[in-house]
């Protein structure tokens, strides 16, 4: 039996704590247990659990057949999946690095994500490939990135971004049993955040947001950990009597504009905040979204706050400076306060 | 042995081994292509098709033969040149002609076109518009075959071209590391696209390339059906027994331009090279072979003509009148919806 999350709903806290990265690796467990077409690809997922242990323990309860070491191949290993998924097979692909992506884009923009269109519908892709993504650890230009927005704009494709333990499980579930191909991006600064995991199986529906904290005078659409760091200024913000409500879309394809809008009438205020760089990043789409959804109700332009249009800076005073932040959420709430 | 891009040796058709049900079902296979190529190609000219047109005509012998070895269960990838594979792997004049107008009643609903033809029914699993990229996707057939040891094998089709980009190199050595139950037939047709094959590789055979990933592989003569389909049953055979993946590379030609129907442009290929191809063309040479061994009479093969070139009239007549699609409905089929 599994628990499925009616629209708006908060999970039942149960106290029990785990971090993302075992909620992650938790969903796996369970929803491999339930289904026997589902298997697990990559480079080093099996023998050594995956560079980010997200897969620890599932070769030994689920043996060889299950759990694949590839070649660094990236591109067969996503057409690999994209083979199988369309025989019904259903895939999780591990591209590590959401970088990577870059080196196997085709299979994943020409192939997984157009197949069902082009072939006439005449198949299924369920497909989930995850990928770790964001900045915040020294990694470098190759390996920091969050490309949600390459993704977001092919027809085809899912997009989730869990900001908490709690949603990197139930959104894993519902990837899983999703019959489409599925990007599930992973924050490596999260990965060792503990949150509230309840330990049935339960699925996070796509495309429905949650309201991390409710508020009224100001907006901020957090997208994947930027929705931990806006709930952060929400707290520091509070203190300054400012109510701050943050809504986490959870998945940006499909978005849950309407959660998005109905917060934008609520508070006339939005901040919309991602890792990504601004220029053409989601931020955009969600500002456009509002406004030609409830121009009227909005007392100022709709802010994004992103990064700066440059490649992911490695030195720490650079790459600090770099990802928006708390403190960068807090003070864009308060000038969108000063001009409204 | 034919080489690719040169001048072919004369050499008649192999029929040994084969009885004349084998020999007619290559026929069929091969005359079913031709005749679809033609009639699309001849389409094409009188401004009837939207969008391109990559034509199979010259190649037959190579999905027929190679065709003849599979069951419905067993699945291909094919490439942006993939009408042949569809018709020789079994797939209807009708549906694959509306595709090609565009229409509802399409193997992709209008939604696809010439370079996306799939019938999962009988195991096509598409042709692909990206050169290449329909080989992680076989093995990938090929691994849910070894997933559910349920017999079937999966087979990718590339062209020589395909040999240099690195998903060619990457599928071969992750099936072969896998030792998943695929067959990877190249047909060397002796250009990419335009640029003939000494200017893009420096082996003569991309079939040497299968022994940098442990695989066995071989050369065959892709104008003869015969040696084609005995060459790739070997690997079949293979496949099958769980002796992992193996490549058979097939000397072929190309008669018409990498895209469209203007045919041989000189001087990108000399008429002299043309026409030692010709003179080996697949369906005659079989002819010629089996009228001559008397294994089969001149009136059967007149017979299996005259009705694949009536399937085709009637197919097209069912194209054009087929409805166009509703611009409504655009988003149909972008996600799978329903559960």
């Amino acid at each position: 039996m599994t628990a499925t999350l009616e629209k708006g709903a908060t999970p039942a806290r149960t106290g029990r704590q785990l971090t993302y990265v075992k909620a992650y690796n938790e969903a796996l467990h369970q929803v491999m247990r339930e289904d026997e077409d589902v298997f697990v690809i990559g480079e080093d997922v099996a023998g050594y659990g995956g560079v980010f242990h997200m897969y620890d323990g599932l070769l030994t309860e689920f043996g060889p057949r299950r759990m694949i070491d590839t070649p660094i191949s990236e591109a067969a290993i996503v057409g690999l999946g994209v083979g199988a998924a369309s025989r019904g097979l259903r895939p999780v692909v591990d591209i590590m690095f959401m970088d990577f992506l870059a080196v196997c884009l085709d299979q994943v923009v020409n192939q997984a994500a157009k197949m069902k269109f082009m072939f006439g519908g005449d198949v299924r892709v369920p497909l989930v490939i995850t990928v770790a993504s964001g900045a915040g650890l020294g990694a470098g230009a190759q390996h920091s990135q969050s490309l949600e927005a390459w993704l977001a704009h092919t027809p085809g494709l899912k997009v989730a971004m869990p900001s908490s333990a709690y949603d990197a499980k139930g959104l894993m579930v519902t990837a899983v049993r999703d019959d489409n191909p599925v990007i599930m991006m992973l924050n490596k600064k999260l990965l060792g955040a503990k949150g509230d995991v309840p330990e049935e199986i339960y699925a996070i529906p796509f495309g429905q947001a949650t309201t991390v904290r409710e508020g009224s005078d100001v907006t901020v659409v957090a997208l994947g950990r930027m929705a931990v760091e806006a709930a952060a200024a929400a707290e520091q913000l509070a203190g300054e009597g400012i109510s701050v409500e943050v809504i986490d879309p959870r998945t940006v394809q499909p978005l849950d504009t309407d959660a998005i809008v109905a917060s934008a009438r609520k508070t006339n205020r939005v901040v919309v905040v991602h890792e990504a760089v601004t220029f053409g990043g989601l931020g955009g789409e969600i500002a456009a979204q509002i406004t030609d959804i409830a121009f009227d109700h909005l007392d100022a332009p709709v802010m994004r706050i992103g990064a700066p249009f440059s490649p992911v800076p490695f030195s720490p005073k650079l790459e600090n400076a770099y990802v928006p932040d708390r403190a960068a959420i807090a003070a864009g709430c308060r000038r969108i306060l000063e001009r409204s | 042995m034919a080489k690719a891009g040169g001048t072919p040796t004369l050499e008649a058709a192999t029929v040994e081994g084969l009885g004349a049900d084998e020999l007619l079902d290559l026929h069929r296979r091969m005359v079913r292509i031709r005749v679809f190529e033609t009639e699309a190609g001849t389409l094409m000219e009188a401004g009837e098709l939207p969008g391109f047109l990559h034509l199979y005509v010259g190649q037959e012998a190579v999905a027929a033969g190679a065709m003849a070895t599979l069951t419905d269960a067993d699945q291909i990838t094919s490439t942006h040149r993939g009408h042949g594979h569809a018709v020789a792997k079994g797939a209807q004049f009708r549906p694959m002609f509306a595709e090609l107008f565009g229409r509802l009643d399409g193997y992709c609903r209008g939604r696809g076109g010439s370079m996306h033809i799939n019938d999962l029914s009988i195991g096509m699993l598409g042709a692909n518009g990206i050169v290449g990229a329909g080989l992680p996707i076989a093995v990938g057939a090929a691994f849910a075959s070894w997933y559910r040891g349920d017999g079937s094998i999966a087979m990718t089709f590339f062209g020589d071209g395909a040999s240099n980009i690195g998903t060619f190199h990457e599928a071969a050595n992750m099936a072969a590391v896998l030792k998943l139950p695929v067959v990877f037939v190249c047909e060397n047709n002796g250009y990419a696209e335009f640029t003939p094959q000494a200017r893009h590789m420096l082996l003569e055979d991309v079939a040497d390339r299968a022994a940098s990933y442990g695989m066995p592989s071989e050369v065959c003569d892709g104008m003869d059906a015969v040696a084609v389909k005995l060459a790739v049953a070997r690997s079949v055979e293979r496949a099958r027994a769980g002796d992992g993946p193996s490549m058979v590379e097939a000397k072929t030609y190309r008669y018409y331009d990498h895209q469209g129907v203007k045919g041989l442009r000189i001087p990108y290929r000399t008429q002299e090279e043309i026409d030692a191809w010709k003179k080996r063309d697949a369906i005659e040479l079989l002819e010629a072979r089996a009228v001559a061994d008397g294994v089969l009479g001149k009136d059967v093969f007149e017979k299996v003509w005259a009705q694949t070139r009536a399937d085709a009239e009637d197919a097209i007549a069912f194209a054009k009148a087929s409805p166009e699609p509703d611009p409504a409905d655009v988003l149909l089929n972008v996600y799978t919806t329903e559960a």
